[in-house]
């Protein structure tokens, strides 16, 4: 996020696009309602009425996977009434021009024809937004998981710089993370593209840099990401070390990925739980959960915080630190002769910008949101408050694509993926606390009452939902949650694998799967 | 005018928009109060906190009077004091039980401290009780209306912390309750079971009947003091990325609740369902407990720490030597410590000298 948690209590204006915040986010939202409580207005973008959309004064029903036109549509209105920030233009930014010859062409009118958002919605949440004194976006997964996430991303930076809504309390780009420590994980470098600190490995200086602190060259060439690495699987890679992740069920297209990991001529796991991915595992190593380990993570605002250890660890499960140090002392590598987590965090600090004015003692108390380039420095609560990282903002002239796979005779219904507020991710963690059953035992289908009529279903019964990748049976619960033609359900539940059915394609930049579309045909068992 | 004002014979300065408790505290005074939480907006419901105010007739509740320049406040005198007792004792009477186990919130040993602190015996005034412990199968939040003395922080809380509007306040006088719409079960109402009214109750009245399973005797009330065998410690929620920060109730070895960190700087007290009640899984007999191995059978099987590493390191010492660097790859997780993410790309760099290295943000 660019800006800190606190701010979300002080926009004029909030437009919450792909974000179900109340559930997914739930702590975040209070910040938003005490806003709306306290006059702002809200726009929200999301093809489902989620529970943000109740709340809303006005509410855009898009098609899914039509963000980017939607977003094209209001930067031509905000264009035409003329509700830009010219100074923050001229000194902040630019590309500012080209743009503004690009965004003539796509009217609202255009965008309708594309989101089926009616045009005069469009027009008044563009110039509520464009004419804020304080407006803030508000974002996630449901901007990035398409094949053209960038481009969404992109035409949200381009809103808040021809405003100037950036660099400001209660202004910002704010993506919302959705694990404890996803934030952290990219912090830390587990990125093929950047060392720790977001310092690129394309750059010869930060490849000097990391020779020298670990002692060896390493490759000046970006690495693979994830999605990549699953298809080489069995063809150039041959081994994997995962550590917490249970990959099957999260990510897309089932089917392929446990054939990718079952041609790994060796799998090793890291987990609290034997699940669906350690099941393929050729060691399974127990790592110590949450409550049972110190250590540090870094939440969505940038605030890196301590995790502190309460219990004695279950069994004989070690920390995932012990655990990759051991494996490596194993093979000879240098560097890993740790005993505790403080100096590896310590490590960190040194080596990356960001975290430089860091070390374990001062993060005690969860003060600091970096970058904390030294040690007198107070944190950047805000980020480009004087200037942008790079110097100026671009705008970038994007165009609306077409989903990976759009309805069709055969598949005519969209399906859409997403959390809900008592589960977590694959459930395995909620789904073993006490309780939580009570709140949210399965998972069902939500599905228009309408459709339900349509494709002669019943609420309450079981149903067959197909994609072109497979099958899955679920069962049907009537809602008008849902739009006509659109249906969801959250990927939480093991005996409900949506992803068999996702998985149509990827963003060809940030290889972040198309999760939150998927063309679907329902029938009835 | 300057901001400054008297209290307790002290010149005090002030900012704009404290009330008379905030400068007060600030200032070390400890002022009672029962319907009070800093995170609220202030009610003036309890009269707990009234104070000497020169040239006012009558005593006012510091909770909800704005300090201004030149008032000349006292705490504590002997009329206020008594007044305070007499309070407490008609509050105190009413409920069936002061001395309430800790483990039903955060706040809940409020009522009981004050009554020591003031020396009320129990019963002061007898009178009759006021509701009854309300059926609700829920397996989070006890809804034991014999011990609310309507201060309505719950509802408070509820609504201006959470924005729910789950529950709200029925009948009026000695009959009041504290009730969902429609006077239904919190499922079928708008509760999201964050659980932030059970931890904002000073008596303890809504309670937190997952932490209670724990309690020593669950049939007795217990002394309202924390128990001297539970410990907290602050750390993190492990779910989300808001990052809220939470005090873990320890007692033998085992999580045994979870209480909102009033001062967490992501969350500043606000929890949700997760974070407030999804911990246990922490020990649940599914948990691995040792490592395990494939067997020539095909079959994981339990392995020494010792077999499993060397059988982790062999194989990636195979895929090295016969497919070379670039057969090896990494996937950490967003889910660990920031140290465990940190060594997993150095052991892919370091180690290997390659990029292959990704975390699980992209699904
Ligand atoms: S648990 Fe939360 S939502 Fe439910 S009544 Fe209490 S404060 Fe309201
Ligand atoms: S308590 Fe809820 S909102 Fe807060 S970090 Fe945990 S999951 Fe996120
Ligand atoms: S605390 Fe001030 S009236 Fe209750």
């Amino acid at each position: 996020m660019s800006n800190p948690l606190i701010d979300m209590q002080k926009p004029d204006v909030i437009f919450c696009i792909g974000t179900n915040m109340t559930e997914c986010h739930p702590v975040a939202a209070t910040g938003l309602k005490k806003a709306v409580a306290r006059g702002a207005k809200l726009i929200v973008a999301d093809p489902r009425r989620i529970g943000l959309a109740d709340m809303s004064h006005l509410y855009l029903p898009l098609r899914v996977g039509s963000d980017t036109a939607l977003l094209l549509g209001m930067a031509h209105v905000i264009a035409r009434e003329g509700l830009m920030d010219e100074a923050f233009i001229a000194t902040r930014t630019v590309g500012f021009d080209d743009f503004f010859e690009h965004i003539s062409e796509w009217t609202p009118e255009w965008a309708e024809t594309i989101t089926g958002v009616p045009a005069k919605d469009i027009e008044t949440a563009a110039i509520w937004y464009g004419s804020a004194d304080k407006g803030a976006i508000y974002y996630t997964l449901g901007i990035t998981e398409h094949i053209c996430g960038v481009e969404n991303v992109q035409s949200l930076c381009n809103l808040a710089l021809m405003t100037g809504n950036v660099g400001r309390e209660g202004t910002g780009i704010n993506p919302m993370r959705g694990q404890n420590n996803i934030q952290g994980a990219g912090d830390s470098g587990a990125l093929p593209n950047n060392y720790p600190g977001f310092q690129a490995v394309t750059e010869p200086e930060n490849q000097e840099k990391f020779a020298a602190a670990y002692g060896r060259e390493i490759d000046m060439e970006k690495g693979i990401t994830k999605v990549t690495a699953l298809e080489l699987c069995g063809a150039e890679l041959h081994a994997m070390l995962i550590d917490g992740e249970n990959t099957l069920l999260s990510d897309p297209h089932r089917v392929h990925c446990e054939h990718a990991l079952r041609s790994l001529a060796h799998l090793v796991v890291i987990d609290i739980f034997l699940t669906e991915t350690a099941q393929l595992a050729d060691v399974v190593l127990p790592a110590t959960a949450w409550g049972e380990t110190d250590g540090v993570c870094t939440n969505t605002e940038r605030r890196v915080q301590r995790l502190r250890a309460a219990v004695p660890p279950a069994g004989e499960a070690k920390p995932d630190w012990w655990i990759i140090c051991q494996i490596a002392q194993r093979l000879g590598f240098k560097g890993f002769d740790f005993d505790s987590p403080k100096p590896i965090f310590n490590e960190l600090c040194r080596l990356s910008p960001i975290y430089a004015g860091l070390d374990w003692e001062r993060i005690e108390k969860g003060e600091y949101q970096w970058p904390v380039p030294h040690k007198a420095h107070p944190g950047t609560p805000r980020l480009h408050e004087e200037e942008f990282i790079n110097g100026r903002g671009v705008f970038s002239n994007v165009h609306y694509r077409d989903p990976a796979e759009t309805i069709s005779a055969a598949f005519p219904v969209w399906l859409t993926t997403g959390r809900r507020l008592q589960s977590y991710h694959t459930r395995t963690q909620t789904g073993r606390a006490q309780g939580i059953d009570y709140l949210l035992s399965e998972e069902s289908l939500e599905v228009n009452p309408a459709d339900i009529e349509k494709w002669q279903l019943a609420n309450g019964e079981w149903c067959k939902m197909s994609s072109a990748r497979g099958s899955i049976t679920i069962k049907v619960k009537a809602t008008n949650r849902s739009p006509r033609g659109t249906v969801f359900a959250s990927f939480s539940f093991g005996d409900v694998p949506v992803n068999l059915l996702t998985g149509s394609g990827y963003d060809p930049v940030t290889h972040t799967a198309e999760l939150k579309v998927c063309p679907v045909r329902l029938e009835p068992l | 005018m300057k901001h400054e004002m008297e209290i307790d014979g002290v010149e005090v300065t002030f900012s704009e928009g404290e009330t008379i408790l905030e400068v007060a505290q600030r200032h070390q005074k400890e002022i009672p109060t029962l319907c009070y939480d800093a995170r609220l907006e202030p009610f003036g419901g309890c009269r707990l906190c009234i104070v000497d105010l020169e040239g006012a007739r009558t005593p006012v509740a510091s909770c909800t009077t704005q300090a201004t320049a030149g008032m000349v406040v006292k705490t504590a005198t002997e009329t206020i004091e008594a007044y305070r007792k007499t309070l407490l004792e008609m509050v105190v009477s009413e409920n069936r039980e002061v001395d309430v186990d800790a483990l039903r919130g955060y706040a809940a040993g409020e009522l009981a401290n004050l009554r020591d602190r003031y020396a009320v015996h129990t019963p002061g005034i007898t009178g009759e009780t006021s509701g009854t412990i309300k059926a609700d199968d829920n397996p989070f939040i006890l809804r034991d209306y014999e011990l609310c003395i309507s201060c309505y922080r719950c509802v408070r809380v509820c609504a201006e912390q959470e924005g729910d509007h789950a529950i709200t306040v029925m009948n009026r006088g000695f009959d009041t309750q504290i009730t969902t719409e429609f006077d239904g079960l919190l499922k079928d109402s708008a509760c999201t079971f964050c659980g932030q009214c059970i931890h904002t109750c000073p008596t303890g009245a809504l309670a937190d009947k997952k932490a209670l399973r724990h309690a020593e005797d669950t049939t007795q009330p217990r002394v309202a003091a924390p128990l001297p065998d539970i410990e907290k410690t602050r750390t993190i929620c492990p779910y989300c990325g808001v990052g809220c920060s939470v005090d873990m109730l320890t007692k033998a070895g085992q999580i045994v609740g979870i209480h909102p960190a009033m001062d967490g700087p992501a969350n500043q007290g606000a929890l949700c369902v997760k974070g407030q009640f999804a911990y246990d899984f922490v020990h649940h007999p599914d948990r691995l407990k040792t490592p395990l191995v494939r067997g020539d059978d095909g079959e994981l099987c339990e392995a020494t720490w010792d077999d499993a590493l060397d059988r982790a390191a062999e194989g990636f010492r195979k895929a090295h030597a016969t497919y070379g660097r670039h057969s090896i790859y990494g996937i950490a997780s967003g889910r660990a410590p920031s140290e465990a993410a940190y060594l997993m790309q150095k052991f892919i760099r370091a180690g290997f000298g390659t990029n292959y290295i990704d975390n699980c943000s992209r699904a």
